[in-house]
């Protein structure tokens, strides 16, 4: 495992990722707008979802299938 | 050399109706179906879209084993020649099987193209949902999901399809790919909340990289709907069986990220062409692949280690780093053209971004792997309402993540990237692909339809009127491509024209 590790980390491609690892601004701009993505996306999910997921989720049964 | 790695993938997809207490699940897949296919024959297009082609069992052996012995021990899985089974203009099957709506792409040429016909299927399905409104109460909806559990023991399959020379021993095949298809749900699993393994609950596995890993207890067989294996044996390869195998590849979970699909098909097609060159070697072997599968699939740090067979061990990413520095130096020696060069060369950059990605921060690939992006989405609800991880809604989320209905899509929402053109995409519900025999069902479905009585994956069955019925097979699914018969499709008026040149 150990000469696994090394042979990967020598690779160049290895290395262009380790550059990237360490682009913390982007990283945490790209996070921040992640995360306001995902408060619209739950902000407008009980408008979507099932209304009486107990119901939908007890009913949900999918026989015969491969 | 590989053989080109036509593929296509096969989608059984989750049904039910709405507003009734009890559906019956065959019923609903027949009028779904019914309902497309009425409804192309209505339109302006109806010349075109070919309404009632029927489907030709002439080559179905679903019972073959690859491994050359008859089977005595298990079921075979039977051919339903009486339900709905329609060929559609874009090469597509659109079907019943058993209790489900299915639809299998046509034959593809690279990964970048099973994206596309794969998204023109979920669109297929969408305007069936919208088609058979008309035929049920105001009350009542068809809703079809694209996942592949029921969350109660219940699954169905999303299945891949992949060329492969009939020379390559069907042995090096099961012994190399099978760690591959252990480890690949990293990226392309969808997601489950808790579990259907016999002996655990919810409390052991609260949520898991795939759908499927649960229902797999063989490493190899025959079976599709019980026992099912890893690697299945059916051989029946819809081409010249003297030059061909097709894979039938049953382990993945059918996927809303589009990347997810490209990836899921593309690596695996890399993957089986080095097999076939015998350029990926023995020594990744797991010592119990079946529960490897789960626990990969259960373990959320992406960490645990799994046994070799050579007594080492290795983390799941960790063996997919293996695979993918020799799919890197195979690309280099031998080039990528048997799956599409420039595909090949985008599904090696994007399999090693992922990886990167799951192995520095897994939420980070939430716009690319499903797993990832439905869970976001489940502790983000489950916070923000201070939810126990059982509650209904959360599993409702985890269901409706799947819905293919437009507005209701939970996926369609949670930020995932796309590749596909819409416009291509749209073009890829009628149209099929250019670059294998698709192109040749699809073109003739098109322009003669009350021509052609039957068809299935290689020949089509034509009547002409006066002569006998006659057969055009289709054994090499590399030809019939626009390259090869667009102009004399093109050139004929009749179906009677096109046989007397095919014939000539």
């Amino acid at each position: 495992m150990a000469e696994r590790e090394q042979k990967k980390k020598s690779t160049p491609t290895r290395e262009e990722e380790e550059e990237v690892v360490d682009d913390v601004p982007a990283t945490s701009e790209s996070g921040e707008k992640i995360k306001a993505e995902l408060d619209d996306l739950l902000d407008e999910i009980d408008d979507v979802l099932e209304q009486n997921a107990e119901d939908f989720v007890k009913s949900y049964i999918q026989k015969g299938g491969q | 050399m590989a053989v080109d790695k036509i593929c296509g993938i096969e989608t059984e997809f989750g049904i039910f109706v709405r507003g009734r207490s009890e559906s019956n699940p065959i019923a609903a897949s027949s009028m779904l179906i019914n309902a497309y296919v009425q409804d192309l024959a209505r339109s302006g297009q109806s010349a075109r879209t070919a309404p009632r082609v029927g489907w030709d069992f002439e080559d179905e052996m679903p019972h073959n084993d690859a491994r050359g012995r008859a089977s005595t021990d298990v079921q075979p899985p039977e051919v339903e020649t009486h339900l709905v089974n329609a060929v559609l203009t874009n090469g597509a099957r659109y079907y019943v099987d058993h209790a489900h709506p299915e639809c299998s792409t046509p034959e593809c040429a690279d990964a970048f193209e099973v994206v596309t016909w794969d998204r023109a299927a979920e669109e297929i399905l969408r305007r069936s949902m919208e088609a058979s409104r008309s035929m049920l109460a105001d009350d009542e909806e068809i809703v079809v999901h694209k996942n592949n559990s029921d969350g109660k023991g219940n699954s169905y399959g999303c299945h891949e399809n992949y060329l492969l020379a009939r020379e390559v021993p069907f042995g090096r095949i099961v012994r190399e790919v099978t760690p591959f298809f252990v480890t690949r749900q990293l990226y392309c699993g969808a997601g489950k909340i808790g579990t259907e393994a016999p002996g655990l609950n919810a409390a052991d596995v609260p949520y898991q990289l795939s759908q499927r890993a649960d229902f797999f207890e063989e490493e190899v067989g025959l079976e599709t709907t019980l026992k099912r294996p890893i690697v299945n044996t059916r051989d029946e390869p819809h081409a010249d069986a003297q030059k061909y195998r097709r894979l039938h590849v049953i382990i993945g979970d059918a996927n809303m990220s589009e990347v997810a699909t490209y990836l899921k098909v593309g690596t695996t097609a890399i993957v089986l062409a080095m097999i076939e060159d015998d350029e990926l070697g023995l020594d990744l072997a797991l010592r119990s692949p079946v529960a490897a599968l789960r626990d990969v699939s259960h373990d959320l740090t992406l960490r645990r280690v799994l046994e070799l067979a050579n007594g080492g061990t290795i983390t799941p990413i960790d063996l997919q780093w293996e695979y993918h520095e020799r799919a890197r130096k195979y690309a280099e020696v031998h080039g990528l053209e048997c799956i599409g060069q420039e595909v090949g060369d985008d599904v090696l950059t994007r399999w090693e971004d992922v990886l990167t990605r799951l192995e520095t921060d897994p939420s980070s690939a939430a716009d690319t792997v499903d797993w990832v992006a439905k869970q976001r989405l489940l502790d983000g609800y489950r916070e923000r309402h201070g939810l126990d991880p059982g509650d209904d809604r959360l599993l409702a989320i985890g269901l409706q993540y799947h819905d293919l209905r437009p507005g209701k899509c939970l996926a369609e929402r949670a930020g995932l990237a796309t590749i596909t053109d819409p416009a291509a995409v749209e073009a890829a519900i009628t149209d099929p692909p250019h670059t294998t025999r698709a192109y040749f069902r699809g073109r003739c479905l098109q322009k003669w339809p009350e021509a052609i009585v039957a068809a299935n994956w290689d020949s089509l069955v034509f009547d002409v009127g006066g002569d006998p019925l006659r057969r055009v097979p289709m054994m090499e699914p590399s030809r019939g491509t626009a390259a090869h018969v667009g102009t004399l499709i093109d050139e004929c008026e009749t179906a009677a024209d096109l046989l007397a040149r095919l014939g000539s």
